[in-house]
């Protein structure tokens, strides 16, 4: 007779979804969802202080706001969460445990990004619904207000008030408005990404902060570096090439920077949309396989 | 590691070669789109603080906008005109596609500034007061303009621009010219048409075109049976001398 040894699988979703929800209670249970609190502070605050502007201002003051708020908060949480991820779980010694059970360093490194990315969709989703709400009661207001204000001789509503309504509606909430947030998301997934392909090779979580936030700044710029390389302008053949070494390794951020054009009333094509939201996973998947290649060689 | 460093390192060269052509394209794909068109030069950093400028270069564009907009209302509550024409000129270089930044930038300096450079106590002169008052009104002209080479579709800036040539400048050809090109525009509100009559009335060597517009207002829309438009158009038919039988009727 010959006893049948049970070999667990190579690969296992259910794996990387416990170890995702594992990673996402730790960083709950380290109040980083503090950070939202800040975030309606300021949504609620500005609103109040822009009561006094005309509700056109008011409007796009909220946007702008908010959308960048939006930005800061996961780009900061993205980079930050990440960075301390692995150097906490090697300083716990958690890593030891998980790996010396039959987890592939890559399922690791998918449920930990997995993670993260629960945690910036929450976030964003959080903050979106605060500012939609402030948005929505912001636009109520204005509205009951025309609307007492400019009643007609017969109780019914002027056309003046009619057009006046319609305007505050338009310059309110407008659909665009969901892939700004979307794009948000993608920009902060992708710095999460990048953060955890740079924890793979750093020996402390400031180097993998350090580093990533000066990606953060150099990709706002690759575009610009991009364009001196390609586009023919007259420059040193050294710079020529530094410029192609930044277009090359670092990512274009500001692909990723479309809410400040939304808010002021540009609408944004399917097309154009499933472009960038193609990009940002592109980058994700790149990422996230190029971690997995230094950290399937890394001596724990 | 170190192997795999440079290995890594030359995935990521090769990665970018070739996500290069996509993101050039995307670029492209943004920028025809009305996307990614501000621009962030050593232009703007003199006109901004250096924390300003890194947060501009670092995405957050409108987040700076909007906080130089609410300066800008601190200056207006102040009075300080000249401190306001220069953050209005930053906010608009930050987000060119925000109609709103130009409209209320350029309403502020040819309304609010120019009367208030009028009414200055400070300057006895009266030649200097409408010297400067004249500058507001250039400046407010000069927002418009600049917002609308950057948002020429926006039917609201186009409106503006001819209510600023009415009422500030008194130049009704180039008014009704730019009620016209607002009218065009498909979400323009519909008394537009009429307000370019109007002006085409008072511009001389147009009462034939302006009567014609009229008219076809008047036919087209029991709606236009205004007061302003009747009395105008009457106006017209004596002075071109329209024959009785294609008179439009007297009101009772």
């Amino acid at each position: 007779m010959s006893s049948k040894q049970i070999l667990p699988p190579a690969f296992s979703v259910h794996r990387i979804l416990v170890m995702a929800v594992n990673t996402l209670t730790e960083l709950a249970r380290l109040k980083i969802f503090y950070f939202l609190l800040i975030f309606a502070l300021l949504v609620i605050g500005n609103s109040l202080f822009m009561a006094s502007l005309s509700f056109e201002e008011e409007f796009q003051m909220l946007k702008d706001v908010s959308l960048g708020a939006m930005s800061i908060f996961t780009s900061l949480l993205a980079i930050l969460a990440t960075a301390m991820m692995l150097p906490k779980d090697i300083e716990d010694r958690t890593i030891y445990t998980i790996l010396a059970k039959p987890v592939p360093r890559f399922e690791y490194l998918a449920g930990k990004l997995l993670g993260i990315l629960l945690l910036l969709a929450i976030s964003t989703a959080v903050m979106s619904a605060m500012f939609f709400a402030v948005l929505w009661f912001r636009e109520t207001s204005v509205i009951a207000d025309a609307q007492r204000q400019m009643l007609g001789a017969d109780g019914a509503l002027t056309e003046e008030a009619t057009a006046y309504i319609a305007k505050v509606q338009a310059s309110a909430f407008n659909t665009n408005l969901i892939p700004g947030v979307i794009v948000v998301f993608l920009k902060a997934a992708l710095l999460a990404a990048l953060t955890l392909f740079v924890s793979t090779f750093s020996t402390s979580a400031i180097f993998a902060m350090i580093i990533s936030i000066a990606v953060y700044f150099i990709g706002h710029l690759q575009a610009t570096a991009r364009e001196y390389w390609l586009e023919g302008i007259d420059i040193a053949w050294w710079t020529r090439g530094l410029v192609a070494v930044v277009a090359l390794v670092f990512p274009d951020l500001q692909a990723f920077s479309l809410a400040d054009d939304i808010v002021a009333g540009n609408a944004v094509p399917l097309g154009l949309f499933l472009q960038t939201a193609g990009l940002g996973a592109l980058y994700v998947g790149v990422y996230y396989l190029l971690a997995c290649v230094l950290f399937s060689g890394r001596e724990l | 590691m170190k192997k795999r460093l440079v290995i890594v390192f030359l995935l990521l060269l090769a990665f970018g070669a070739a996500r290069v052509p996509l993101e050039q394209h995307l670029d492209a794909v943004h920028q025809e789109a009305g996307f990614r068109t501000a621009r962030i030069d050593l232009d703007l950093r003199s006109k901004i603080s250096q924390m300003g400028f890194v947060a501009a270069l670092s995405g957050f564009r409108s987040f700076v906008a909007a906080v130089l907009w609410i300066e800008a209302h601190t200056a207006w509550e102040r009075t300080e005109w000249g401190r306001m024409a220069g953050l209005f000129d930053t906010v608009t270089t930050l987000q060119p596609k925000s109609a709103l930044y130009w409209d209320m930038a350029s309403w502020h300096m040819a309304w609010n500034a120019s009367n208030s450079a009028l009414d200055n106590k400070d300057e006895p002169n009266e030649f200097l007061r409408r010297r400067a008052q004249r500058q507001y009104f250039e400046l407010g002209k000069k927002f418009l303009e600049d917002g609308l080479n950057n948002n020429p579709g926006s039917s609201h800036l186009w409106e503006r621009y001819a209510v600023l040539l009415r009422d500030k400048f008194e130049d009704h050809c180039a008014a009704a010219d730019a009620f016209l090109k607002a009218s065009e525009i498909p979400d323009a509100r519909s008394y537009l048409p009429r307000m370019a009559a109007y002006e085409m009335t008072k511009c001389p060597g147009r009462e034939q075109e302006a009567y014609d517009l009229l008219k076809k207002l008047y036919d087209s829309d029991p709606g236009n049976h205004v007061p302003s438009l009747i009395a105008r158009l009457k106006e017209l038919e004596d002075k071109l001398g329209i024959p009785a039988s294609d008179r439009i009727p007297s009101e009772p």
